[in-house]
Formats: structure tokens, C-alpha cells, sequence
């Protein structure tokens, strides 16, 4: 929390996840626990079993983004967009809603589109994170991005990096939709300035020409 | 004199092209910075204590156990005890700290009590008798338009309308100035007539403004054939920007600020900070790469804007970063005002409008709010207009793309639209036939009009009212007309040719993701004759010339009449140093594809570069400035007209409403780049079905809070809700010799009324509010079975 505050020791497990599900986080927040102010996680036992409970101080976090290690000391309950925009730089996945609802955030963990919004980061580590960042492969557009710019697909532009991974995502699993397909396939992403016919059109040309 | 008129069309290389905007591959890769992604050095994060009432007195404040956490750098009291709060998610409190987290937590540590008072959130219709004259005014009722961020010139014209109840004294003078009133409003309080009378009434929410008439409308209404009678509405929707509002601040020395701002009008942000922080504006830089959405919520730097700066010198003078919540956001950070009606318009049998009368009221929060421009377009002969404006407790109002319009054309079009209907006329044809009310852009709109019916295919689509029903689906059609001004703004650049032939060209302009960029590019490029990126473009810094807000359409006017004033005077300075070399004299000489060349006679020539070479050792600048207001128009223009039609299904059954087609036609004069103006009426016809079928402020009554300030429940139009659109720009002779005018604004206007009139086609009955959800529309239906 503090400039100054001790890094943690504590390894990670390298497991998936915590291994705590939000069934039992919610038991164990019921259990009485006096949570030490420093990192790193207490064990406790919680539905039979036990679990490693992190935080709140700072926990040394590693994550594989866009095929690079990067490495902080963060809060278990700092989100993945906020690690990545605020300590890795990585600013393409935009903070507008905050809470998984208009997908200017979207990126891939394990080849998943998800809102990093809502993921947090001590939960993403170690798993494969790709952002709009990287997408382009040696100063060329990835296809999805050349479509979108010949296609006027972005006006202010603050939705756009969301919207360009999700319909990346959505052509690799749906390499020819019908525009049915594609209206309900990307309905997770909101624009204001109203992109939305250019996004239509990149998308189909996309599909037509193959990416 | 130099010639700085558009090239006629065989001369353009670039102009009226479509042109791919020049910004979109840094957009799509994610290398776009806006204001949210600036991250400075020892950046500390802000975050705001808000009031949670919607009326309420700050009664006491105690920040001591914030200001003892760790990490937290600056603790800063924005409105302190004894204040006066008039919409919940006001400003009480800021703090700095090392991150977010440790913010929220201080936050969290502020105790705050707040004596709650009394708030109005409706904007129902004013109950009878409750509406006052627009009297004179107090000092508190200054103070609160101070509060209220009422803009100067409308503080002045209505405190020297109203007058005042007493005199100021020099105390409440100072007092006012320290709130931020003007030179020209402390000059308006002090030779403001006094009321003496009046100061014992009390203060009404309803301020009744003045009736308008014109001709005789009871006359009219009386003798005319046929009159409708309607009610009609629209509520108060917010901006949403994506981006939220906010900035980065930070002291470069005790006198000297430097802010990254999220802002429509970056040149404007130094002389809107200079007084509230004590520091003379040239002091103050600002600069913003890429704005994430404004559409006229972001002209000024806020109150946030100021104590941003306000932290960061208590911080020690360390950038902080205040960047508002979504909730806040939708909550304070823009609104546009509502408008409701109840309207009476008659006409001859055969189908020529004679008379209207209106009624109406609306909501701008806190300011009240004026009574938008009705009827609208059509200049009916015989009118007489009452508003009345509700004064409550929802949250300030600020300008929302083609302020008052959208409004004015939901309360007229519907209004006409259902007196087409019992004239048993296909509204087409009916407002055809009044379009000579419409004055000087009779012809535009009748040129449109076709154009539109042909692009809808309304002939085959259009049917007497609720006759388009089958298997539970009913379909109908909707037109709406609009208007705009949308002259270009003051707007300096400096373009400099550089000996080699390099090229730059400063503004202090923003693009909003209009296509400023590319459009300054193209009328550069085009003049000199040399590719777009040869030219070396920078804009949003007010270390370069100043140029206007992007408000009211009218920054395309200004940057693309700017620009080609430069490249002109640059081209023909450029020739004079090259004349003598070819022998010529400099008016024989022509910049095309690259190169100086003799007209007429392209095998003498130079490359560009070459050419520059002339120029010696050092760069030649030019300044570009538009010619000031009171001179004769020439490269840019005002005054738009738009046709657009809707074409919808209803479901019967549930009341959903699907739009299924809308066609914009739409003239702005000479277009620049026909691609970027295109997606601006895209945008545009999916913002206005969004306002049309899901958009509303919800307040709740009892908290007096807004219930749906977040992107779930205040729902915008997504990909699934976007029909078949069909875009048409006028163009061509008769258009492009009027010159540039905006775009901004006029395709936004339509969509809710042409919406509203299809749904009424299709249903046989008007849905008298937007937006048309399914709630409204059943109602419609069950009103419509047991009338």
C-alpha cells in the first residue's frame, strides 16, 4: 500500500488460482481471522480444507502479457485492468465502466475474451494475457485492425482497442458469421459515438477475405 | 489580395474525397493516448468525497484520521462546512495518495455530517398555479448560478432582465467575485434595477418564462379546419463519454501549471483556470493527444478541474490525477435538459398549418433551463409559446450536440406528424406541402425530402396509421426535418515550409474523433499539392495558436478556413522566392503532385524540395486567421438542413420496438472528406435511436439520487440494436460553393422524432415520451383499446 512497505517473501503456489472459489471466500470472510498487515498469504481452514488467503498488504504478483514476464508488488485486490494500465503501462484496455458492463477493457486470458475490469490481477498470473498491444506484428495491423481503420470503424476511439480484441477473438471462433452471428457475438461492447456500422463492415470484410 | 477561395472541383486533389482518417491506426493499435493513459512520473492518484444527498448543508468535516494515513499525500476541502449542496454526487472533499487503493481507503476515513434539506428531482408537469413570473433576483440566487456554472453572458442578460430585490453591498460583491462572478456580471448586479417590492415571495421551483406570440393564434385556432391536440416529451439523458471527465495537474514551480485535461476546448482551459488558482493564464499549459467523447460536456475544467491543480500544490506540487467514476460521470458530469408539451397545432383541410400553441416545461436542473426553439423548422404563422422551467435538484445541465434541438424536434415533428394523421395525409406529402414555412431552405429540404423517400422506399412502406400490422408485428414510417447554424471559429495556425521542403503545421485545436485531423491534412495537402504525410501535424497544446472549443459545428469551419488561408499565403510566398528561377512571374506558378511548376507548362519545374531550397537558411511561417465576425462570410458558411426517415417494427405483444432502417440526408456545404462526414451521420443516427428507445436520467423521488448511473442500467444502443443505415450527403453545385459548415450537430437532431412517428404509424397511436420502451408503448396500446 505504501511506497515503503516490505516485499513480501511469501512464493507463489503457481497454482491457477488461489484456489479459494467466491463460495468459500464468502465462509471464510465470515471466520474470524485477525489478517496480519504484511503480505503474503495466512493459511486458514475453510470448508474442510485448507486455503491461502492473501493481502491486504502488497503480494509480489507475476503475469505472462503478450509473451513478456512483468513482475509488481500489488494488493490482492488491485484489478488486471488496473495492473496493466497503472503499473505495466499497457493502456490500450480502457477503464470506462468498471464493472464488466461495456467491454473497453477486453483482453484475453488463456485465449478467453474477459472484461479485466473484473479479473483480478492475483488471479491472472501466470496464465497466457494478450492485449490490443500486441496485435501488431512488426509495425503491420493485425487484419481485424487494418479492417477497422479502412472501414472508419473509430471515432473517438476510447472503445475501439476493446472492441478490436473482442472481434479478433470472435473471428478465430467464428471465421464466417452471418451478420445474425456477429450482431449477437459483440454485443458485449458499447461505443457512444456510434461505430458501430463501421465495426459491422470491418468485421464482414474480415470474415470475407479470411484473417 | 490573395485568392484563398476553395478550389472549384477540377482543382481538388483531396477536398470532397474520402480520405481514411489519419489517426485511426494509433486508435486501433491502442497507442493512442487520451487524457485517462497519462501517467507522469510520481503520479499520485485522487479520488472525491461526494455528497450523497441531493439538497443538503455541509455541517461539519473532520479529515484527521485521512490525513494520518500513510501514502496519503494531500487531503483538500472543496466545499466546507456551511455550504450549500444541490445535487447528490457533489464535490465535499479530495485526496492524493501514492495509489488508488490507499485514496479509496482515505476516503473512506473522511467523517462528513450534512444537515439534509429538502430537493425536487421530477420534472412531471409543473402543478397549476404553482409557476412564478420571473421576478427579481437575490444574491443568494447569484450565488447559486455561480454554483451552478451558469455561463456569464446568461447571468448578465438575465440579471438585466429580472433585476434585483435589493442592492449588493460591497461585502456581497467581493463575496460573488470570490465565487467566480465576472467583470461583466459584478458590473451587471451593480447597475441592475432594484425591487424592493419582491423580496418577500418565496422562491418557486417553477419560474414561468415570458409568452411568445405571434399573429393571432386564437383566431387561427378557432377558425381552423382541423386542430390536434398532443402531449410530447423528451427526458433528461446524460453524455456518457466514455471517457470520464478529468485531468492531470501539476506544478512545475509555484507559479507555473501544467495540466493534461480531457477537453473540447484546449486552447479555452488556461483562461477558464488563471482566476480560480491566482496565476495568470500564460502560466498555465494544457495538453490532451486524444479526447475519449465530449459532445459538449467538457468545455470547461470544472470544479474538479481547478482542485485538481488545488491538490497537486498542496501535494507539493507532484502531478495528481483526478479522473471521474462512471457513476459520477453519469450522475454530475453533463445532462441534457428535458422537454415536455402539450401542443395544439391546426391546419386547412387541405393539409397548409396555420396555427400553434404550446405549453410547455423541462428541466436543466439547478439552472432551471430555457424553452427549446419551437415550433421548429417550420415557421408556422399564427404561434403562441408558455414555458415553464423547473428549477430542482437532478444535477447541473450542459450542453448535449445540438443543444435544445433534438428536443425542439421531438415537440414539433410529432406534434405536426399527428395532425398529418387526422388530416388522413402521408406525412410526406403534408409536410411537402408546408415546406415553404421553412423560408430560406425550402429548396434544400425539398431536394432532401425526395431523396430520402427514394432511399427508404417510403412510397411502398407508408400506410394510414396502424394499418401496417401482421402476425402480432406492426411496421411503420417516421420523417423529422432539422437545422443548424454551424459556422466556423476563430482558429490560428502557424504552417512553416522548412528549406527541406519539411513541413509543419501547429494548432491548438482537439479532434473528438470528427476527423479534425485528417481534414486539416487534406485542405493543407490539397493546397500545396504535396501528400498528407509530408506534413508534419500537431494540435492540443496551447503552446500552439490558439483555436476554438469544438462546440456547435463549428470547428471544421474553422480549422479547414485557417489551414487553407496558411497553405495559401505560405504557396504564394514559396513562389515568389521560386519565380526567378524559372523566369516567371509568381501567379504563372502551380503546386501540383509534388512539384512547383510553370502553369501550362509542367517540364518547367522543380520538386518540392528543390523549390524550398529557395527559401534560404531559414523556415517561412505563416500565421493563419479566419477574419472576425463582423466581415463578410467566404470559405465557411451557416445554416444546414437534414431530412431523415425511420423505419421500425413493434412488437404488439411485449411493446419492443426494433428500428429496422434510417436514412440521413444531410447538407453541410462543401464536405472535405466525404468518409469521416459520413460516419459522423452514422454516429449519429445510432446515438439518436439509443436516446430513442433506451436512454433516461432516472431519479428516485424519495433519495433524490439518480437509480441508474452506471452502463447496465443506463443502457446505450449496442451492436444488436443497429438496422440497415443509409447515409446521404448533399453535395455538388449549389452545395459546395457555400463553403465549409459543421456536421456536428444536425444528424443528432432527428432520429427521436423520426423514431416517435414511425412507432406511431406502425401502433396507430402516439407513445407521447421517449424513450419508447415497452412499458410506454403497452400503455400507448391499452390507452388506444379503451379510448
Amino acid at each position: 500500500m505504501h511506497e515503503d512497505d516490505e516485499n513480501p517473501k511469501i512464493p507463489n503456489d503457481n497454482s491457477e488460482s488461489s484456489g479459494v472459489s467466491r463460495r468459500d471466500f464468502l465462509k471464510i470472510s465470515g471466520i474470524s481471522v485477525a489478517v496480519p498487515l504484511v503480505a503474503g498469504p495466512k493459511m486458514v481452514m475453510a470448508a474442510g480444507q485448507e486455503v491461502p488467503v492473501y493481502g491486504p498488504g502488497k503480494v509480489p504478483m507475476e503475469f505472462a502479457i503478450n509473451g513478456k514476464d512483468y513482475k509488481a508488488n500489488l494488493e490482492p485486490r488491485v484489478t488486471l485492468l488496473d495492473a496493466l494500465r497503472d503499473q505495466f503501462e499497457l493502456t490500450g484496455a480502457k477503464r470506462v465502466c468498471d464493472r464488466a458492463e461495456c467491454g473497453a477493457c477486453t483482453v484475453l486470458v488463456d485465449n478467453k475474451t474477459v472484461y479485466s475490469c473484473s479479473v483480478l490481477a492475483i488471479e491472472a498470473q501466470h496464465k497466457p494475457i494478450t492485449t490490443v498491444e500486441s496485435l501488431m506484428q512488426d509495425g503491420k495491423l493485425h487484419p481485424v485492425q487494418a479492417a477497422f481503420v479502412e472501414n472508419d470503424a473509430s471515432q473517438c476511439g476510447f472503445c475501439t482497442p476493446g472492441f478490436v480484441v473482442s472481434c479478433k477473438a470472435f473471428l478465430d471462433k467464428h471465421p464466417h458469421p452471418t451478420p445474425e452471428v456477429i450482431r449477437r457475438g459483440l454485443s458485449g461492447n458499447l461505443c457512444r459515438c456510434g461505430t458501430y456500422d463501421g465495426i459491422r463492415k470491418a468485421i464482414a470484410q474480415v470474415a470475407q477475405k479470411g484473417a | 489580395m490573395p485568392d484563398y477561395a476553395w478550389p472549384d472541383p477540377q482543382h481538388r486533389t483531396l477536398i470532397g474525397t474520402r480520405v481514411t482518417r489519419v489517426d485511426s491506426p494509433v486508435k486501433v493499435s491502442g497507442q493512442a493516448k487520451y487524457t485517462y493513459d497519462v501517467h507522469r512520473p510520481g503520479m499520485l492518484y485522487g479520488k472525491v468525497l461526494r455528497c450523497p444527498y441531493a439538497h443538503a448543508k455541509v455541517v461539519s468535516i473532520d479529515t484527521s484520521a485521512a490525513e494520518k494515513m500513510l501514502g496519503v499525500k494531500a487531503v483538500h476541502i472543496v466545499q466546507g462546512p456551511g455550504a450549500n449542496i444541490h445535487w447528490a454526487g457533489d464535490d465535499i472533499v479530495a485526496v492524493a495518495a501514492v495509489d488508488e487503493p490507499t485514496a479509496e481507503d482515505a476516503i473512506r476515513a473522511i467523517k462528513v455530517k450534512f444537515q439534509q434539506l429538502p430537493h425536487l428531482v421530477s420534472d412531471a408537469e409543473p402543478p397549476k398555479g404553482s409557476a412564478q413570473e420571473e421576478g427579481p433576483l437575490s444574491v443568494d440566487a447569484i450565488d447559486d448560478m455561480l454554483d451552478n456554472q451558469v455561463p456569464a453572458n446568461q447571468m448578465v442578460s438575465t440579471i438585466q432582465r429580472d433585476g434585483l430585490v435589493k442592492k449588493a453591498s460591497e461585502d456581497e460583491l467581493k463575496m460573488l467575485k470570490a465565487d467566480g462572478a465576472s467583470d461583466a456580471v459584478l458590473e451587471a448586479i451593480r447597475s441592475a434595477t432594484i425591487h424592493p417590492e419582491a423580496s418577500s415571495k418565496p422562491p418557486s421551483n417553477y419560474q414561468k418564462a415570458a409568452a411568445q406570440t405571434v399573429g393571432d393564434p386564437d383566431k387561427a385556432l378557432a377558425e381552423a379546419e382541423v386542430v390536434s391536440e398532443g402531449l410530447y416529451g423528451i427526458p433528461v439523458i446524460t453524455h456518457c463519454c466514455l471517457e470520464s471527465h478529468g485531468s492531470i495537474s501539476e506544478w512545475i514551480d509555484q507559479e507555473h501549471l501544467f495540466t493534461h485535461i480531457s477537453t473540447q476546448n484546449v486552447s479555452g482551459i488556461p483562461g477558464q483556470l488563471a482566476e480560480p488558482l491566482k496565476i495568470p493564464a500564460t502560466n498555465i499549459r494544457v495538453h490532451q493527444d486524444h479526447i475519449g467523447g465530449g459532445f459538449g460536456s467538457k468545455f470547461s475544467p470544472d470544479r474538479w478541474g481547478v482542485f485538481t491543480a488545488e491538490v497537486s500544490k498542496k501535494a507539493g506540487g507532484k502531478p495528481v490525477r483526478i479522473m471521474l467514476e462512471r457513476d459520477t460521470e453519469l450522475k454530475v458530469a453533463g445532462a441534457r435538459p428535458s422537454a415536455y408539451a402539450r401542443v395544439k397545432v391546426a391546419a386547412k383541410k387541405d393539409g397548409t398549418v396555420v396555427a400553434w400553441q404550446s405549453n410547455s416545461w423541462g428541466t436543466g436542473g439547478p439552472g432551471g433551463g430555457g424553452m427549446p426553439p419551437i415550433p421548429y423548422v417550420f415557421n408556422i404563422p399564427n404561434q403562441r409559446q408558455e414555458h415553464t422551467a423547473i428549477r430542482n435538484n437532478i444535477g447541473p445541465a450542459r450542453a448535449w450536440r445540438a443543444p435544445n434541438h433534438p428536443q425542439a424536434a421531438v415537440l414539433t415533428m410529432c406534434a405536426l406528424d399527428d395532425l398529418a394523421a387526422k388530416l388522413n395525409l402521408d406525412p410526406v406529402e403534408f409536410f411537402g406541402k408546408n415546406l415553404n414555412l421553412t423560408k430560406q431552405r425550402e429548396h434544400t429540404y425539398r431536394e432532401e425530402l425526395g431523396i430520402a423517400s427514394e432511399l427508404m422506399g417510403w412510397k411502398q412502406k407508408w400506410h394510414p396509421r396502424g394499418e401496417g400490422a401482421s402476425d402480432g408485428m406492426a411496421r411503420g414510417v417516421g420523417v423529422s426535418f432539422h437545422t443548424w447554424g454551424g459556422r466556423g471559429h476563430a482558429s490560428d495556425c502557424d504552417l512553416t515550409i522548412h528549406p527541406d521542403g519539411s513541413v509543419d503545421l501547429k494548432m491548438g485545436t482537439q479532434d473528438l474523433g470528427t476527423g479534425t485531423r485528417t481534414c486539416i491534412l487534406m485542405v493543407a495537402a490539397d493546397t500545396l499539392g504535396i501528400p498528407m504525410d509530408a506534413i508534419q501535424l500537431q494540435i492540443g497544446d496551447t503552446t500552439y495558436p490558439p483555436s476554438g472549443g469544438s462546440g456547435g459545428s463549428t470547428t471544421i469551419g474553422g480549422v479547414s478556413s485557417s489551414t487553407r488561408r496558411a497553405a495559401v499565403d505560405a504557396r504564394d510566398a514559396l513562389f515568389a522566392k521560386v519565380a526567378p528561377a524559372l523566369n516567371v512571374q509568381p501567379d504563372q506558378l502551380e503546386c501540383v503532385n509534388g512539384k512547383v511548376s510553370v502553369k501550362g507548362d509542367s517540364s518547367r519545374s522543380f520538386s518540392w524540395k528543390e523549390a524550398c531550397s529557395k527559401l534560404g537558411a531559414m523556415p517561412l511561417t505563416i500565421r493563419g486567421k479566419n477574419p472576425d465576425r463582423s466581415k463578410a462570410l467566404d470559405l465557411t458558411n451557416s445554416g444546414v438542413g437534414g431530412v431523415q426517415m425511420a423505419e421500425v417494427e413493434v412488437d404488439a405483444d411485449t411493446g419492443v420496438v426494433k428500428v429496422k432502417k434510417m436514412v440521413a440526408v444531410q447538407d453541410c456545404g462543401l464536405v472535405i472528406d466525404l468518409k469521416t462526414a459520413e460516419s459522423q451521420c452514422y454516429g449519429a443516427l445510432i446515438m439518436g435511436i439509443s436516446y430513442a428507445l433506451f436512454e433516461e436520467k432516472v431519479m428516485d423521488s424519495a433519495t433524490g439520487r439518480m437509480l441508474n448511473a452506471d452502463m447496465q442500467f443506463y443502457r446505450l444502443a449496442g451492436l444488436n440494436d443497429i438496422p440497415e443505415l443509409v447515409v446521404h450527403m448533399m453535395t455538388g453545385q449549389g452545395y459546395d460553393e457555400r463553403g465549409v459548415i459543421g456536421l456536428g450537430e444536425p444528424p443528432v437532431i432527428s432520429p427521436g422524432a423520426a423514431i416517435s412517428n414511425a412507432v406511431a404509424n406502425a401502433i396507430g397511436v402516439r407513445v407521447p415520451f421517449l424513450p419508447l420502451t415497452p412499458d410506454r408503448v403497452l400503455t400507448a396500446l391499452e390507452q388506444k383499446v379503451g379510448a
